[in-house]
């Protein structure tokens, strides 16, 4: 009875979100093109100055499309993406009026129950407000009402656009500026729908926060755009989860993520990511490329990233934090799982520019299978960050010898009263991990979710608490399949 | 003669690329201790390994049965719930799990197969107190990881312990003196000798006659290049102690006689 033999029984159960819902959808034609982008501003019925700020994107796009500026530096593989031969926009028809729940398909609403997030008054989850996305569009929002009497706006990106333009116009693209990379070009040429919350002074949201994004027409790209602003002395904790159909053809998802925190405020922005990973041979799957930054423009103001990253056939996203206000506190805690043939390449970069700044880092990787994955993360210590504290732990697990794990800090110090420190450590499940835990009566699935979740339990205590069980399912899930 | 709780027919089996079992035949009932000693590399730890399915120890031949099942088409958790449990001689670190949830997981598996109720939290924590003051447990050990940053002794002790609780019907002690103090095997000795009962069989593996002075066994096996060479009463190992092992290996086993 050999470890690998006892890790192949691991195998048996599949990608649990595979399904595909049969739903008439409408989409606008195949391609990237001008037409493309004005389309989606006129279904969206947006103002001039969105379009002008989409076009403007589109054009930068398109010059580092021709210059072939397609990032290359991160640890990844795949082959050329054909931007033409995908779908930009896909909705289900008959679109509901997001005032009333009962106007929403029932087939969404079965989809979203088959995935644990019932919409419907009677079943939804208590204590977490949820806003559904379906391929571009979001289908539904739970407890708006309830929000509104505190005067948080939580909901769609497009019907905030509409009803809070000022809002909108003032802090989109303040923080991940469309010139800003390659993919957050795209995406804001062409991102069509996703959350927005803000959060008013001194108010203290009562309830999570949280988004589902659900991929589901075949060929399409999903390009959501998530903006938060948590206005002076404010608090928010904001969770967002995501999976898609089993498919053979890669799908490819560009997001964007920012996050605003004035003076005080705190924003816990949690990630647990599922997209469909492709099959054990490395068909499929999701092309993840997302960029994720916070700002704390305000004095001692917070934000924390928590992600569970355990989907995608490929993941390349930096979940970062501008430290702009003295005092103020950036934090990154991930916990990364490749298998099979997944790859990651994922990390933070956190920006110390005022006094006292402080920063914490712990990033968790676990590879299986012929799963790779790099941890890259960036600490810049400004000029003036008189006081700027830094502590990067970046820990990875092995299980097996045909999986790799790298790290790649990067430290960047100009201010000679900062403090910096970095640890990483690599180790691997042994086959006495294992033997001990089984020897114990335990069973070698048990045996090794109970090792991953010990490994990662620094960060899984970050989640709120509701989503924590289901990461440390999560966790065991991924790792069927995993050959020791 | 009472039951047979462990019989070993010559077995066989290799570990690294070697063979070391060279066919080892011996049998356990219940209510007896059984002391296994030997110099380093006679095959003390294999013999353990293969009773408990460790990887790397590849069964050649014979045949083990345990309370008439075949203990060798078992998986290592089944036979580990079917009451077989090994003190490791090097007991594994598991960072972040804590070790009270680690004994409960344990505990409640095996409970579960033998059709029990899982303990709940409450229940669990009065047991395990009642448990850990046999062999003097300090209560944060219980709160850390696994064996994270245990001493020798300490996990020497948690290894007992977590015996005292899973209580199983055939318990292989490897090597658990080794590297303890005075004081240490002293509480070792006492966690095992409150476990000894008329159903319960022990195989205990040591390098030296100290510990059985402690834990005094009904018989005693003498293991050299991977047979049985000798077997007798306790006093063989004092005999032992005296001459070393070396006049034993000069002297060939009896043959076809089961130790016993």
């Amino acid at each position: 009875m050999s470890e690998a033999s006892d890790l192949e029984k691991l195998t048996s159960r599949e990608y649990q979100y595979g399904f595909v819902t049969d739903i008439e959808q409408e989409y606008i034609p195949k391609g990237l093109s001008e037409e493309t982008v004005r389309l989606i501003s006129a279904k969206k019925s947006e103002p001039e100055w969105l379009l002008e700020w989409r076009l403007k994107a589109y054009r930068r796009f398109m010059e580092w499309l021709a210059e072939g500026r397609e990032p290359t530096w991160a640890q990844i593989t795949y082959p050329k993406i054909d931007y033409q031969a995908m779908y930009y926009y896909a909705a289900p028809k008959a679109q509901p009026k997001l005032e009333s729940l009962d106007q929403v398909d029932p087939e969404l609403l079965r989809t979203y129950e088959r995935l644990g997030i019932p919409l419907i008054e009677q079943k939804r989850l208590a204590g977490v407000a949820v806003d559904a996305v379906f391929d571009s569009v979001s289908v539904a929002t739970t407890y708006t009402a309830e929000l509104e009497k505190q005067g948080i706006v939580f909901g769609s990106f497009s019907e905030a656009v509409l009803k809070h333009p000022e809002l909108v116009r003032k802090y989109l693209g303040s923080v991940v500026p469309y010139s800003d990379n390659f993919f957050a070009a795209l995406n804001s040429a062409v991102f069509s729908d996703g959350s927005f919350a803000y959060v008013p002074k001194g108010v203290r949201c009562p309830m999570e926060l949280s988004t589902y994004f659900r991929i589901n027409a075949q060929e399409t790209g999903q390009f959501e755009r998530t903006l938060i602003v948590a206005d002076e002395g404010a608090y928010v904790s904001y969770l967002e989860g995501c999976t898609a159909p089993r498919r053979d053809e890669n799908q490819l998802h560009a997001a964007v993520v920012e996050l605003v925190a004035l003076d005080d405020a705190e924003i816990k922005y949690s990630t647990v990511q599922n997209w469909y990973p492709g099959d054990a041979e490395g068909r499929g799957g999701i092309y993840n490329f997302v960029t994720k930054r916070g700002a704390c423009r305000g004095r001692r103001s917070k934000i924390s990233w928590t992600q569970v990253e355990t989907g995608s056939a490929i993941t390349w996203k930096y979940p970062s934090c501008i430290l702009q206000g003295d005092d103020s506190v950036g934090a990154f805690y991930s916990v990364a799982m490749t298998n099979h043939r997944q790859q990651a390449d994922t990390g933070t970069k956190m920006i110390h520019i005022g006094k006292n700044t402080k920063s914490t880092i712990v990033s968790k990787g676990i590879s299986a299978g012929r799963g790779q994955q790099s941890y890259r993360g960036l600490v810049r210590i400004g000029p003036k960050a008189h006081g700027a504290r830094n502590h990067s732990q970046c820990d990875s697990l092995l299980l097996g010898d045909q999986c790799g794990a790298h790290t790649f800090p990067y430290l960047e110090v100009k201010n000679p009263t900062a403090t910096v420190e970095h640890e990483a450590t690599t180790s691997k499940i042994g086959e006495d991990q294992l033997f001990y835990c089984q020897q114990r009566g335990l069973s070698a699935e048990d045996a090794v979710s109970m090792i991953v979740n010990g490994f990662c339990k620094e960060v899984l205590r970050e989640l709120p608490m509701e989503f924590a069980v289901e990461a440390q399912k999560l966790l065991g899930l991924s790792l069927e399949g995993s050959v020791g | 003669m009472t039951e047979a709780v462990l019989e070993i027919e010559g077995l066989e089996a290799n570990a690294g690329g070697k063979q070391i079992l060279r066919g080892i035949d011996l049998v356990l009932r219940a209510g007896e201790v059984h002391a296994l000693m030997g110099p380093n590399g006679s095959g003390k730890s294999t013999l353990a390994g293969a009773l408990t399915g460790r990887p790397g120890v590849e069964i050649t031949g014979g045949k083990v049965r345990y309370r008439g099942a075949d203990l060798l088409a078992l998986a290592p958790e089944e036979r580990a719930r079917r009451g077989v449990f090994l003190a490791f001689q090097y007991p594994v670190e598991i960072p972040g799990v804590s070790n009270n949830y680690f004994l409960k997981s344990a505990l409640n598996a095996i409970r579960q197969h033998r059709g029990e109720e899982p303990l709940d939290a409450m229940e669990f924590l009065a047991l395990l107190r009642e448990k850990a003051a046999v062999v003097e447990m300090p209560k944060e050990l219980l709160g850390r990881s696994l064996n994270e940053g245990f001493s020798g002794g300490e996990k020497k002790r948690n290894e007992v312990l977590q015996m005292l609780l899973l209580e199983p019907a055939l318990a292989v002690l490897d090597e658990t003196d080794s590297g303890l103090d005075i004081d240490a095997l002293r509480i070792v000795a006492k966690g095992v000798n409150a476990l000894r009962s008329a159903e319960r069989a022990m195989l205990v593996i040591t390098h030296y006659q100290r510990l059985l002075d402690h834990i005094v066994p009904d018989r005693v096996h003498v293991l050299s290049e991977g047979r049985i060479v000798r077997s007798g009463g306790k006093e063989l190992a004092l005999e032992l102690e005296e001459r070393g092992y070396g006049w034993l290996e000069k002297e060939p086993p009896a043959r076809g006689a089961t130790a016993r």
